[in-house]
């Protein structure tokens, strides 16, 4: 039988979405719902004086209003951080209280002061207006660069900082930095993204008055994570008494990892009001409230010797968590992002400083890379600018410093199992036609434009593991995953898993990996996620672990239930375990080559005996059925990596960026669907493109958010890219079985800097800051004509 | 209120609804068909799109009185006789979705792009899907869709 693992099959999941039958959450509907509209802060720090709901108690279809007061009395707990961040001096992180609905003061725009649930919509919205919200405004914090010197927003947080990390070795670098020939510097600021998942955030809660078991139905990527914090921080409901489900949704990115004030809301009050409540976010909502991405202020220094070789590194950045610090807020400029910023080099001494500072700006966390695209990006840029400043080719002076040997123990953390980064970057010049630029830029000239190619090798850490190391660096739980396979009587296979799909196409590649270790066909196979009440405990996705996790534990799980059936056709066989092979879905007796098929053998599982002889085919010490599951912690992370080269056009009379070719070499190790991981490329370069020419978060000085819709926020549309051009290289993964490497965010890790050094490359070296709108670019040309004229 | 009376998927359908319904909310909450989706409010981001009289519109910002009349059809109307849609089994077969959001409405102008120009170029494509947003694909594979569906329609 064919492998389908390593095979473009069609996905199972795209007969109903193509047909309208997804089914999101803000298509369900419960007879006798209610809906919910919340009362949000207009103000970005503001104290709150009085909340009135009397009116809107009185106003039309009104059932219920609630308040920071009432989730206080009934000691609702807020939202939490994930992860204690210990600063440089050994102090713990500082993290204010995060109440669902806030009390006493409310710390960015959007956050949520009442709540208030009507018969209808349009009475929902029209109660929310009779709420009477007396505040006195405060001076907001907005800018992270100036949040130190500025006021303290949270009591107890001096200088508004959460944590001052360290990781590295301070003195070293000073030395490597004293015998350096030169020091290439770089400032960057890591531009705040909005996730924008295009299906807005929502929640339907039913609560069941008979069991007093809350159902809450959500856009979630970790519905069993949400129910976790939701009984053991959130005082909701025990864990048996609540139900997450998080069935099709719309895509996450990161957004989605939160267990956001809403739902912990509606579910309480769910049970408050004994009815079912359904609240949906507006797109505006979503902007203000979502957890959003990046947003980090750098400076860091590379030194280097007059023939390119990387000495030293250091990394300074100030890094806003927004308003208050959630699940991946504080881990993300830390862990994720500092031992990547050493990007794939040798480089023998580095450090990466980061404080961490709050602002009255929405919560900052994971959005795709999470951390290793700023990380990246500072790498990326220094080293772009090194081989400008000594003269030395791009890519050469990346060759020069690569590691060759593997495992490959890089400077701060991480062990690299497994890589060929010249393989990649060779592979990547070759494809773009790297030596055929500057003709290319020659022909651009002529037409009076500017063309610039830019490089990026990368490498990310992703499938976050083992348990005890992420736990023992601040992680409140343990990053496994789990798995379930049942076996029905009749053949077909349901695989639970605790990952979720919102867009990675589970449903499809955990079948092909199922079916090829059970030897079934993939029609046989459902893959079941998305509900606490369904399968075992799960921690959900992100950080590209779901295969390298989550799918490992799959092959497990599948693995059990073939030595079960091993023993079992055995003894239907009536020779010794060690005498049958597994084959293509079939038990087979090497002597006299008798079998059973898998199905034949589960069948025998659930109905072991037969009519008129006392005979089981469960051997002693088994029992019947044939379920079997899994929990799966890696011994470490997965590591992709890989090379990518751009090239943009500008036109200087307008400032307009053209990404003319785009070329990605990745190294994902095996890969199980060529179709679906090219696809997580795309959408990951897009995302970066979208970073850096196009999407910017602008809060003013008041802390109004003044992207708050498509109309300002610019979403990157299908005429904003060129084809891409992919390749792969491979070299296996050896903490898994599969040999398997995550690739969710390669391409929006890799592509920023790609971007940014090829429309550098185009203006001459002139620094410039992402998003590289028209109007900055446009700037930058006039700014470079001047001074060519100088020079003249 | 205003009763509203529609040709939906081949099927005659009238409802009773407040005056400022959009056709987007009367689909999706008066007749259930939530396959057609709301991504945004303000008409940008095309989830919402659906066809009314055979052409393309945002049924986000339209007000379901406005097209009293009016034959439409919505992603769930697109398959016939259990058959998919040429531009259906392209977007399946090109890998043109991920999470499945954006879908229905990108179909819906896929469909009218091909009704309105028969061979687009990549250019053309990309330009009429303007007002179409995917965050997951990066668009490639839909483009991708678009030229394999107008080779079979």
């Amino acid at each position: 039988m064919a492998s389908l693992v390593g095979s473009r099959v069609e996905r199972k999941e795209d007969g109903r979405f193509l047909q309208g039958r997804g089914r999101y959450t803000a298509d369900i509907n419960i007879a006798n719902q209610t809906y919910a509209v919340f009362v949000r802060s207009p103000h970005a720090r503001a104290k709150i004086k009085s909340v009135d709901t009397s009116k809107a108690l009185k106003s039309s279809g009104v059932v219920g209003v609630l308040t920071g007061k009432e989730i206080a009395e009934d000691k609702i707990g807020g939202l939490i951080a994930g992860w204690a961040i210990r600063s440089e001096d050994g102090s713990e992180m500082k993290v204010p209280a995060n109440p669902p609905l806030a009390k006493d003061i409310a710390n960015f725009v959007g956050e949520p002061i009442a709540v208030v649930f009507a018969e209808t919509l349009d009475e929902a919205k029209e109660g929310a207006e009779k709420v009477k919200v007396d505040y006195k405004v405060l001076k907001a914090v907005v800018d992270p660069a100036d949040a130190m010197k500025s006021e303290a927003i949270h009591d107890g947080v001096d200088k508004n900082l959460c944590y001052d990390w360290l990781l590295g070795d301070r003195k070293a670098v000073d030395e490597a930095f004293a015998k350096a020939d030169k020091i290439i510097k770089v400032d960057l600021i890591n531009n705040r993204l909005v996730p924008n998942a295009m299906e807005p955030r929502a929640c339907v809660v039913d609560y069941n008055t008979a069991s007093e078991e809350i159902t809450l139905y959500t856009t979630s990527q970790n519905p069993h994570l949400s129910r976790l914090v939701m009984s053991a921080f959130g005082n909701v409901a025990p864990e048996n008494k609540l139900r997450v489900v998080a069935p099709d949704v719309g895509g996450g990115f990161g957004s989605k990892i939160n267990v956001y004030n809403e739902e912990i809301v509606c579910s309480w009050a769910s049970k408050k009001i004994e009815r079912p409540i359904k609240w949906v976010a507006e797109r505006t909502e979503s902007f203000l409230t979502d957890t959003h991405g990046r947003d980090h202020v750098t400076h860091a220094e590379l030194a280097v010797t007059n023939d390119g070789k990387f000495l030293g590194f250091k990394n300074e950045t100030i890094a806003n968590l927004g308003a208050y610090a959630r699940v991946f807020g504080t881990v993300t400029p830390t862990y994720l992002f500092g031992p990547c910023a050493t990007g794939v080099y040798v480089i023998p001494a580095a450090y990466s400083n980061v404080k961490a500072v709050y602002t009255n700006t929405a919560p900052v966390d994971a959005y795709r890379g999470a951390g290793r695209p700023e990380a990246t990006y500072t790498i990326e840029r220094l080293v772009e600018k090194a081989a400008m400043e000594l003269g030395i080719d791009k890519t050469e002076i990346r060759m020069k410093n690569f590691p060759t040997q593997f495992p490959f123990k890089q400077t701060l953390v991480h062990t690299v199992d497994s890589g060929d980064y010249v393989a990649g970057l060779e592979k990547a010049k070759q494809m773009a036609d790297y030596a055929g630029f500057e003709a290319r830029r020659k022909k651009s000239e002529a037409n009076g434009k500017l063309r610039g190619i830019g490089v990026s090798s990368y490498f990310e850490a992703c499938g976050i593991a083992p348990s005890a190391a992420v736990m023992s660096l601040g992680c409140g739980v343990g990053l496994w995953e789990s798995a379930e396979v049942r076996f029905n009587p009749t053949g077909q296979i349901s695989v639970f898993t605790g990952a979720h799909s919102h867009g990675q196409s589970h449903d499809t590649t955990f079948a092909q990996i199922a079916a090829d270790e059970l030897g079934v066909p993939m029609e046989n196979i459902d893959v079941v996620h998305g509900d606490t009440d369904k399968g075992t405990f799960g921690m959900g996705t992100y950080g590209s672990r779901s295969l390298t996790v989550g799918g490992i534990a799959i092959v497990n799980a599948c693995k059990k239930i073939v030595a079960k059936g091993k023993r079992v056709a055995a003894k239907m066989l009536e020779v010794n375990e060690d005498e049958i092979e597994f084959k293509d879905g079939e038990f087979v007796a090497l002597k006299s080559n008798k079998k059973k098929t898998i199905g034949e053998v589960a069948f025998a599982c659930y109905l072991p005996g037969q009519r008129d002889e006392m005979k089981s085919p469960i051997p002693e010490g088994d029992e019947p059925g044939l379920i079997e599951s899994s929990f799966f912690d890696p011994a470490n992370f997965s590591f992709p990596a890989g090379s990518h080269i751009c090239e943009v056009e500008i036109d200087p009379d307008t400032g307009n960026v053209k990404v003319e070719k785009y070329t990605a070499v990745d190294d994902f190790g095996r890969i199980v669907n060529p179709m679906i991981v090219e696809g997580q490329v795309h959408g990951g370069i897009a995302q970066g493109i979208g970073q850096a020419l196009h999407e910017n978060t602008q809060y003013d000085e008041t802390g109004q958010l003044m992207t708050a819709s498509y109309m300002d926020y610019t979403m990157p549309r299908a005429d904003n890219f060129p084809e891409f051009n992919l390749g792969f290289t491979c070299t296996h993964a050896t903490s898994n079985p599969l040999g398997v490497k995550g690739c969710g965010e390669a391409g929006a890790i890799a592509s920023p800097p790609t971007v940014m050094n090829a429309v550098i490359d185009a203006l001459g070296g002139q620094e410039i800051s992402m998003p590289a709108t028209a109007e900055k670019v446009w700037k930058a040309c006039k700014a470079m004509k001047k001074s060519n004229a100088k020079a003249a | 209120m205003t009763k509203v009376t529609l040709e939906v998927n081949g099927k005659k359908v009238s409802k009773e609804v407040p005056d400022h319904t959009l056709l987007s909310v009367f689909l999706r909450d008066n007749l259930n068909l939530t396959g057609t989706h709301v991504g945004c409010d303000t008409s940008q981001c095309g989830a919402c799109v659906v066809h009314v009289d055979g052409k393309s519109i945002k049924s986000c910002s339209t007000l379901a009185a406005d097209v009293e009349g009016s034959k439409v059809t919505t992603i769930e109307g697109l398959a016939k006789d259990g058959k998919l849609h040429p531009m259906q089994e392209a977007f399946k077969k090109t890998h043109g979705l991920q999470c499945g959001y954006c879908t229905p409405g990108m179909v819906m102008s896929a469909v009218d792009l091909l009704q309105t120009k028969k061979n687009p170029s990549d250019q053309e494509i990309r330009e009429w899907l303007e007002g179409n947003i995917c965050r997951c694909t990066g668009y490639q594979n839909i483009v991708a869709a678009v030229k394999e569906a107008a080779t079979k329609m």
